[in-house]
């Protein structure tokens, strides 16, 4: 039974880094409807550029992690600007190969600059924060986790359902064409959809380094590891992107706990092939009736 | 035919009938030119050239079979698969394992090895059925660590990670082996498979294709059963990638599951891509691009090592290929995003209209 309980909290821990892990993800889909397969790639350039601030120019931490906010937030701009803007209106294979193409580039840049290796940053979260119930222990991290991922999906929520930018992004994401021409400024959207994509990945990104320590193979794969979170919580919910998450992580430390470590890696692939066969909008994704 | 004369390009298009629309060769030059290409290709190449030369050549060859299955589902059918490195991966363990367990002879092998591929391929295809677009990718996606995983896990079939010798294929006793000898069976497979993927987008599988690409609800409209040509353009496609495994493996002599990975999804969709997509000798391109691609920067990064400079920095700079990967597919993308076959056309048509052209 404690075995039972600590995997059940370890799940929901691993389960809400995915969450936050794919909204940002979510966040680019829901407003270009683009698969960002580079979204990995961003957590580890966030997570990195931390990693930098702190250890090398030393850094407040809180100093660190504003800069890196506006890093990525910047970052995210940039891409929109000089990769996807020419691609507006192109066919989608061309967009969703040229995110394959960035994860490439991006990948090997920070390889280039920082290694393949594992390095950890130094702790800075307060013993506090660590919570204790009855025999089961949950480390700092994770509340930090926790009240992160609230914090994001209430900022999102009424963002995208009361402000005027959240809705012109719904709508862009509905129908570009019929945006456009009731006025909405398409460019611009994309670029702060972006750039707070970006902004949340890299946010997200520090969070695993802090769990796991940083490392690009590691992040680049969680990157993947968002699409069985999102397919099952439906592509365009935030919300869906948490639950999805938690779902995702309970199965993963359940497999590796009970049945067999090797398999817990593959067990949301397995998942996800089920869920687009049977359920392909998700658990609270819009769903699309076309019969073709 | 009117034009089977041995005449020039047109400067414009002159053609009336259907039949002219469909034909391979414009014009008779065209068919000398590719018979000339071809002969020098099977009775000057394999006897002059080195043999690393003809093993950079092979490896196009077996990347060209797998980039030409990759474009007809890309190009042809609008649907994009992430999975085509591990579909590569089965095609070479079944032709492995068939040889090995069965003893089966190379020429069943082979072709079994599609036929296997084609199957499971077909399996992850079905989703695509249900949906368009992006499920399929995502699909995939998942297609491709699933197969990973069996592959790696399933021990009592493939060895695991000890991988799998083969022996070297024979027919009526006599021994294919060397890179001389490969290079005729991987050619001879690379231009039967390119004939038949020509010829297939003549028909009307390959109208149909082409249709669900361009519009798939005219398509269904029109009475093309969308999900079956969805499933049979993917079975396809997996053939040609199991097809090209298979010869990999007979190649490479001995396979383990490493170089199954997602990274040699991404370098066939960098061929299509690359190359052209929708256009069969794009992928031929694309695969040659690709291939010396890699060879150049394995040169270029084993030479940068040995710069005392860089050493002494202690920089590794294997993950430049990596990225320089990456940048040539997202300049691809920006600046010709119909490929190398697109270039090679401007090319010609600017010989072609030379002194007068607009």
């Amino acid at each position: 039974m404690e075995f039972f309980l600590q995997l059940l909290v370890n799940g929901i821990c691993v389960g809400l880094l995915y969450g936050i892990s794919a909204m940002g993800f979510v966040m680019i889909f829901k407003s270009s409807s683009v698969l960002n397969f580079a979204h990995g790639e961003l957590l580890a350039l966030g997570a990195f550029f931390f990693l930098s601030l702190v250890t090398w120019a030393q850094l407040p931490v809180y100093i660190a992690f504003i800069l890196t906010m506006v890093g990525c937030f910047l970052l995210g701009f940039l891409i929109e600007k000089f990769f996807l803007r020419p691609l507006i209106g192109e066919k989608l294979i061309f967009v969703i190969m040229l995110t394959v193409g960035l994860a490439a580039m991006f990948k090997g840049f920070i390889l280039l600059v920082w290694g393949g290796n594992l390095q950890t940053y130094p702790e800075f979260l307060p013993q506090t924060m660590a919570m204790q119930f009855g025999s089961v222990y949950v480390a700092p991290v994770y509340t930090a986790t926790l009240i992160i991922s609230v914090i994001f999906l209430v900022a999102f929520g009424i963002f995208f359902k009361k402000s005027s930018q959240g809705i012109y992004m719904r709508s862009v994401a509905d129908n570009q064409k019929a945006a456009l021409s009731l006025g909405v400024h398409v460019r611009r959207v994309f670029a702060l959809s972006w750039a707070i994509a970006a902004l949340v990945a890299c946010m997200s990104g520090i969070v695993l380094g802090i769990i796991n320590g940083v490392n690009v193979h590691d992040l680049s794969s969680i990157g993947l590891k968002v699409f069985p979170v999102v397919i099952l919580g439906g592509l365009d919910s935030i919300g869906g992107a948490i639950i999805g998450g938690i779902i995702i992580g309970l199965l993963e430390t359940f497999t590796g706990g009970y049945l067999s470590p090797s398999l817990r890696d593959v067990v949301p692939y397995i998942v996800l092939v089920f869920i687009l066969m049977v359920k392909p909008y998700g658990l609270f994704g819009l769903v699309e009736i076309e019969r073709v | 035919m009117k034009m089977d004369k041995l005449s020039f390009h047109p400067c414009g298009n002159y053609r009336e009938t259907y039949e002219q629309e469909l034909n391979i060769f414009e014009t008779d030059f065209g068919r000398l030119w590719m018979g000339i290409f071809l002969g020098l290709l099977f009775f000057v190449a394999p006897f002059v050239l080195s043999p690393y030369m003809l093993y950079i050549l092979n490896t196009i060859g077996i990347a060209a079979i797998a980039a030409i299955g990759l474009n007809i589902l890309i190009g042809y059918t609008g649907q994009i698969s992430l999975g085509h490195g591990a579909f590569f991966g089965v095609g070479a363990y079944a032709a492995a394992i068939l040889a090995t367990r069965l003893g089966l002879g190379f020429y069943v092998a082979i072709p079994a090895a599609g036929i296997i591929t084609a199957m499971v391929g077909m399996i992850f295809g079905i989703p695509s059925g249900r949906l368009k677009g992006l499920y399929l990718t995502i699909a995939t996606l998942a297609g491709q660590f699933i197969i990973e995983y069996v592959l790696i896990q399933w021990e009592s079939l493939t060895k695991g990670t000890m991988g799998i010798t083969l022996p070297s294929p024979e027919i009526i006793g006599w021994q294919i082996s060397g890179d001389r000898m490969f290079f005729f069976l991987i050619f001879i497979s690379l231009v039967c498979m390119t004939w038949f993927a020509v010829n297939i987008i003549r028909t009307k599988y390959g109208r149909a294709f082409i249709a669900i690409r361009d519009n798939d609800r005219a398509a269904e409209g029109m009475g093309i059963p969308i999900f079956k040509y969805k499933l049979l353009s993917f079975g396809i496609s997996s053939f040609y990638a199991g097809f090209a495994g298979a010869l990999w493996a007979y190649y490479m002599v001995s396979i383990t599951t490493e170089p199954f990975n997602l990274g040699l999804s991404v370098e066939y969709i960098a061929m299509v891509i690359i190359g052209g997509m929708g256009n069969i000798p794009g992928a031929i391109f694309g695969a040659t691009f690709i291939t010396l691609l890699n060879e150049l920067l394995r040169f270029v990064t084993g030479a940068l090592m040995n710069v005392p400079a860089i050493a002494s920095m202690g920089l590794n700079m294997a993950p430049l290929r990596e990225f320089v990967f990456g940048l040539a597919i997202v300049l691809f993308i920006l600046i010709e995003p119909k490929g190398l076959a697109e270039i090679w056309r401007i090319i010609r048509s600017s010989f072609r209209l030379w002194p007068f052209s607009y």
